[in-house]
């Protein structure tokens, strides 16, 4: 889609969204149906420049010293102290207490593109895709555990219940997918070893209306939770059964006159459509050889590969919001041995989406993010095994890409023993806003009262828009 | 009684929040009117925070605005306020537009008014004491308040409604389950004066009145079965869940409710009971994450528990003061960290596993325990009197053994010991050898001996053995529950600036009660958390029985006064019924804190017996049925939809209380836990058909059919649920194993009933569910789709097995698979209704 059909898209929901509103407020706001989403977020005066996001989480935390931020000097110093004056009165989580000392990096890094970018061996599809990218190397967060780190990452706040990133999205802009959630979450695991655990809340829709959580698509069992008929029941049988409570729904409705009832009719029909829309979303079958090829995945493995192909045809199908978590990021231990696993995960998939994408027009129109909830430390972490590195907030890379970002660059940057990001330096909110930006929607002004504050993703502090990024 | 009319609309109620707005004759009121444009628009730059003061003025008190001025009183023209908010220059206008705050014209003409009229404050209304409004006498004074306001707004009370949905409503705001059809008939056919009020009693008195009061307090204190964060592993609670269901159902006055749970365990006269309520301290969440730091969670585990008091019994958004002077209520940091001070002496692990807790003991298990004692007792007293004789052996065959070099049976040849046996032989054996003993080798030896080489006494020797682990095994199986224990050995809190654990610069506080609230009298030493808990329910606490009246109005009315059921602070809805909420707080804390009284008194006013069905008309002037003018419809909770299908299957097991349940669940579902990974095991048997209130709380993944009806995850204090309509709703209704099985042991009800046509039949299963008749067309659509899922499982009798097999009840025997299977679509149907799961 054109910026400009897009853009009359969007005013288009929007008139009907002032419908909508007002009807909605006389109907006591129950009335909202899907498929007619009001259009909540402000829009700004330029042009949005996506439409959707996909957003791929390395939980665990990656460390950025073995893969996007290449320090030399960090390896001169391999097994010095690590001088105080960075550390001291810092968060540690597991070397509270320890003796901090440096460690070199683990793994070579290479010039990549025309750009020149350098990341690390580990990544060689990545780096085939990297004139594509933007890489940031001066992100940072306020939480050092994995789970407020990730409400962080998701939420803009520590504190348990408020809306994902994705709830505010899909409640501020709607979805143009009739017959899928706005808002889609896959889970892949690598084999191996234990992995940090993922709570629900992460794509809990808060204090926003329920139906803007986001929903997981399982790989194994029902894709969608109870979205198989019970055993027994044909598809026939459902649907008689489908069509005969919205009969009786329709017949009551004459009576009372509830509005609510008008939307229970249509949820039990857009019920009805997922059981077979999603069916046919996760069936692979119908992807080419060469494609399956390009992501390295068997249909039905449940793999982070498979799992960005399906995120593509999420994309296609005009979800708004897609977050991949990819699991056992977390190497406080065997960061020589397990580091590389993981890496190989997700390497080929993240370079198959993005060219994916391209090919069928839809880059321009999606950003992908690729982040952690946290960094690791350039100090040594050997009190769990073989050698590995601590969690850490000062410092951390990630990569974005997509419509309206510049490719090919670098943005920001830490100091020379990698330990905090002194150039550009970028926090999570900033991360919202550019994003919100992206979507043409003002951070600032996207907001929703909730204890008496006007709550906003982007939190009361500041947060700007990483403009040094944009195209 | 007339009929719902609309007579004149005095006031227009779209586009704004608050029911009743300025009248345009009569003075402005700050309350009502002034105060939530002010703090909504202007405190955020010029209200309580000093630290985010604009231009060193505050409008939050009245004469810093006058030295600030603001404005003249009585003199809009000459006030600055009002010319600074009808600028249209974008350097000048208030609030400025970088604010994001824009103020509609009706807004800007209620200032001018005010600042007309004098520019009067207020204290604001939640801060005041509650006074009770006069009312005539004969007359329910809820009616006579509502019927004030719905007059004032040109409208009538709509008329009572018939006594089956009487009943309906009833049983589902009191109990919770539906009524059966044959409890209507017997209220219907009961023309005797207190017919009505009959059946309010008789509900009341049912155990299931506790459960379903529970619900609401459950959430609000985030009561869970797992500690939350990262690992969300279970922790000891239930016996708290079952301690709030008692004291609903015991009626416990709800000041001594209070009282136990913030300071159970100080009480003169603490006992079990009490310190079980006081497992209230324990519920926050918390964590066992490696690389935890304690002094981190030691603020989180503070402000969460600041931030509880304020949403359970304040109504006070407290958390904007962990980091900064509230921005519109005089909330203080000093009054979030004096408050949280009360907590200092709770003994806890800030990191880590939480203990097992305290025994909870019924008085059975208590005089099992008891014998058990006995038995030890007498088993050690026996042993006692022979140690002696034991001990001349043992040296007999020390010397014995030294004499004769003797050899250990484990060490003999040819014996072959387990490697542990071999191992503690060998110690002993070294132990032997020496001369120079310690103490624990002595006592090594001694247990050796004793229980590998001398057969003299077998009897007390295992009687001893055997008393001790059938103890043991008891009191392992027992309950158990965290609660608060107190420790001289108090942490230390301090004022974190900005939030900040790692600033340890800030001033040490001690318990101390927010400035802005009346004070207790003082007293000698430090205050303890039964002054807090005394203090939440004095006679003087303007907060707390308005908080808690307005959550209990939402209960029977689905909204609050305020709908704000957390914030009755500057940024909350003013009340739509001032005086009746005062009146209600009133009534409340004079009856002595008596809540079924309270209880009593909503569901017997003709307010609460309106019908709920508006005209047209009705509907466009108050859609949000904010004046009352009839009953509200809404869906029924995520627990209630679980037993309402459990009920009229025929499935529900009503025992009350016990360890939680675990329903059917996806498998998987749990597959992102880890530390350690756990497989979820649906419970058999009769666990597995329990209300939904005891369901298995896992915070981080919570019952998805629970999830799907918005039942909150219980992380945070939940005051006020969504109530939302979504697919995910019609997935769980229509292919949950839980609701499937309730529709196949309901069509085995239908067919076994008396009922002998297929007509009469769906007749009698409609009224099991709705407890009216269906009408010509609503049967005829059943009996239409009853052919068609008959043709399907003729055509297809494995598939009936199939769905037949679907849960763990029996099918009745004697029935065709075929016939069974497709009633099961009929009894689908009916459980899956909007109907079926709305109160009306």
């Amino acid at each position: 889609m054109s910026w400009l059909s897009h853009r009359r898209a969007f005013l288009t929901r929007g008139a009907q969204g002032l419908g909508t509103v007002a009807l909605a407020s006389l109907l006591g706001d129950r009335r909202a149906v899907l498929g007619a989403e009001p259009l909540r977020a402000p829009l700004l005066s330029t042009p949005p420049r996506i439409e959707r996001v996909i957003w791929l989480t390395m939980a665990g935390g990656p460390s950025q010293l073995e893969t996007f931020d290449p320090k030399p000097e960090l390896a001169r110093h391999d097994g010095e102290a690590m001088p105080e004056s960075l550390t001291r009165g810092q968060q540690l989580a597991q070397l509270q207490g320890q003796k901090l000392v440096c460690l070199g990096p683990q793994f070579q890094f290479r010039k990549t593109g025309e750009a020149g970018t350098e990341i690390s061996e580990l990544f060689p599809h990545l780096a085939t895709v990297m004139d594509d990218i933007c890489l940031i190397r001066s992100m940072t967060t306020d939480a050092i555990n994995h789970d407020p780190a990730h409400m962080f990452m998701n939420t803009g706040s520590q504190i348990a219940g408020r809306p994902s990133m994705g709830s505010w999205i899909t409640y501020g802009l709607g979805s143009e997918a009739a017959d899928l959630p706005g808002y889609v979450v896959m889970v892949s695991t690598g084999p191996g070893r234990s992995p940090q655990p993922i709570a629900a809340r992460q794509w809990n829709s808060g204090f926003l209306p329920s139906r803007y959580q986001g929903v997981q698509l399982r790989s194994t069992g029902d894709p969608v939770l109870y979205l198989g008929s019970p055993t027994g029941v044909s598809r026939d049988g459902q649907s008689r059964d489908v069509a005969t409570i919205n009969d009786l729904n329709r017949l009551h409705r004459a009576q009372v006159l509830d509005p609510e009832i008008e939307t229970r009719i249509a949820q039990y029909e857009l019920a009805f459509r997922m059981q077979i829309s999603i069916p046919e979303l996760m069936d692979l079958r119908g992807e080419s050889g060469s494609t399956l090829e390009q992501y390295g995945c068997v249909p039905g493995d449940g793999s982070f590969a498979s799992n960005c192909l399906i995120a593509r045809r999420l994309a296609e199908r005009g979800v708004r919001f897609i977050q991949l978590y990819h699991r056992d990021w977390d190497h406080h231990s065997l960061l020589r041995e397990e580091l590389p696993l993981r890496a190989a995960e997700v390497d080929r998939g993240c370079a198959a989406l993005i060219r994916d994408l391209k090919q069928r027009g839809l880059f321009d129109s999606t950003l992908i993010v690729w982040t952690g909830e946290f960094g690791r430390t350039p100090m040594m972490q050997g009190n769990k095994g073989p050698i590995g590195r601590d969690h850490h907030n000062k410092a951390m890379s990630m990569w974005v890409a997509g419509g309206g970002i510049r490719g090919g660059m670098v943005y920001g940057a830490t100091d020379e023993l990698g330990y905090a990001a002194a150039e550009n330096v970028c926090t999570v909110h900033d991360l919202h806003a550019t994003m919100l930006h992206l979507l043409g929607v003002d951070h600032s002004a996207f907001s929703v009262k909730f204890q008496g504050l006007d709550a906003r993703l982007t939190g009361v502090e500041e947060a700007r828009v990483l403009t040094g990024i944009l195209s | 009684m007339r009929s719902p009319a609309v007579c004149c609309l005095a006031v227009t109620l779209l586009g704004t929040s608050v029911a009743t707005s300025a009248p345009p004759h009569g003075r402005v009121d700050f309350n009502r009117d002034v105060r939530p444009i002010l703090s909504d628009n202007c405190y955020f730059c010029h209200g309580p925070d000093a630290g985010h003061r604009e231009a060193d003025l505050r409008l939050d008190i009245r004469d810093d605005a006058l030295a600030g001025e603001a404005f003249v009183p009585g003199d809009a023209k000459a006030s600055k306020l009002v010319a600074r908010i009808l600028s249209t220059d974008t350097d000048e206008v208030m609030p400025p537009p970088a604010s994001r705050k824009k103020l509609t014209d009706e807004q800007k003409q209620i200032l001018e008014r005010w600042v007309a009229e004098g520019a009067e404050y207020a204290p604001h209304w939640a801060y005041r004491a509650p006074v009770r409004p006069e009312t005539p006498a004969g007359m329910n004074p809820l009616d006579a308040l509502v019927r004030k306001t719905l007059e004032a707004n040109g409208l009538s009370p709509s008329p009572e409604a018939d006594r089956r949905t009487l009943l309906r409503r009833l049983s589902s705001d009191l109990i919770g389950l539906p009524p059966t059809p044959e409890e209507v008939a017997s209220f219907e056919a009961d023309t005797a004066p207190g017919a009505y009020e009959r059946q309010v009693e008789r509900l009341l008195k049912q155990p299931q009145y506790g459960e379903r009061m529970a619900l609401g307090w459950l959430d609000v204190v985030r009561y869970a079965d797992t500690i939350g964060y990262h690992s969300d592993t279970p922790r000891n609670v239930w016996p708290y869940r079952d301690w709030v269901i008692r004291s609903f159902n015991e009626n416990k006055p709800f000041d001594r409710f209070t009282i136990e749970q913030i300071a159970g365990d100080l009480l003169p006269d603490a006992n079990q009971e009490t310190r079980v309520g006081s497992a209230f301290n324990r519920l926050l969440l918390s964590t066992e994450e490696g690389g935890a730091q304690p002094k981190d969670y030691e603020s989180r585990m503070l402000t969460d528990r600041v931030r509880a008091i304020g949403a359970a019994w304040l109504g006070q958004t407290t958390g904007c003061a962990q980091c900064h002077d509230h921005k519109f209520d005089p909330i203080t940091m000093r009054d979030f960290y004096s408050l949280g001070a009360f907590f200092a002496d709770i003994q806890e692990p800030l990191v880590g596993r939480r203990e097992e807790g305290m025994l909870v003991l019924s008085d059975e298990q208590k005089t099992r325990l008891a014998e058990l004692d006995t038995r030890l007792q007498t088993a050690r007293k026996a042993f006692t009197a022979i140690e002696p004789f034991l001990d001349v052996a043992q040296q007999q065959w020390e010397a014995d053994f030294a004499a004769y070099n003797g050899v250990l049976a484990e060490l003999k040849e040819g014996a072959k010991p387990s490697d542990a046996d071999r191992k503690a032989a060998e110690q002993v054996l070294a132990i032997l050898k020496k001369t120079d003993r310690s103490p624990a080798e002595q006592a090594s030896l001694r247990t050796y001996f004793r229980d590998k080489v001398t057969p003299l006494y077998p009897a007390e020797r295992q009687e001893l053995v055997a008393a001790t682990q059938e103890r043991a095994g008891y009191e392992a199986a027992l309950p158990h529950c965290l609660v608060s224990v107190s420790t001289p050995n108090k942490r230390v809190v301090r004022i974190l600036p900005r939030g900040n654990w790692q600033d340890e610069s800030g001033e040490v506080m001690q318990p101390g009660l927010p400035h802005y609230l009346p004070q207790p009298p003082k007293s000698d030493g430090p205050l303890t958390r039964l002054d807090l808990a005394n203090w939440l329910v004095s006679r003087d606490n303007p907060l707390t029985a308005r908080t808690v009246m307005n959550r209990l109005w939402k209960q029977f009315f689905g909204t609050g006064l305020s709908k704000t059921l957390d914030d009755l602070g500057a940024q909350g809805e003013p009340p739509t019924h001032p005086e009746l909420l005062d009146w209600l707080a009133c009534e409340f804390m004079d009856s002595g804190w008596d809540m079924q009284h309270m209880v009593r008194l909503i569901v017997t006013s003709q307010t609460y017996r309106q019908v709920s069905t508006a005209s047209p008309e009705l509907l466009a002037v108050d859609p949000a049925n904010r004046l009352l003018a009839r009953q509200s419809t809404f869906r029924i909770d995520a627990e209630l939809v679980r037993d309402q299908a459990l009920a009229v299957s025929g499935l529900l097991v009503p025992t009350i209380g016990g360890p939680s349940a675990k329903p059917y669940q996806p498998p998987g579902y749990w597959e992102n836990l880890n530390f350690p990974r756990r497989e979820y095991v649906a419970d058999t048997g009769p666990n597995q058909y329990r209300r939904g209130l005891y369901t298995w709380w896992q915070r981080s993944f919570l019952h998805p059919s629970l999830l799907a009806f918005d039942a909150p995850s219980r992380e945070e204090c939940a005051a006020d649920r969504n109530r939302s309509n979504i697919p995910q709703q019609a997935l769980v209704l229509l292919n949950d194993p839980t609701y499937v099985e309730a529709a196949r042991a309901f069509a085995g009800r239908i067919l076994q009933s008396s009922a002998s046509s297929d007509g009469e039949r769906i007749t009698w299963a409609w009224q099991r569910t709705l407890q009216r008749r269906p009408t010509d067309e609503e049967r005829n659509a059943l009996l239409e789709l009853l052919e068609f899922q008959r043709g399907q499982y003729r055509d297809n009798p494995t598939a009936a097995d199939a769905l037949l097999k679907v849960g763990q009840a029996e099918n009745p025997a004697g029935i065709p698979a075929p016939e069974l299977a497709a009633w099961t679509h009929i009894a689908r149907v009916l459980l899956n209704l909007h109907e079926t799961i709305t109160r009306s």
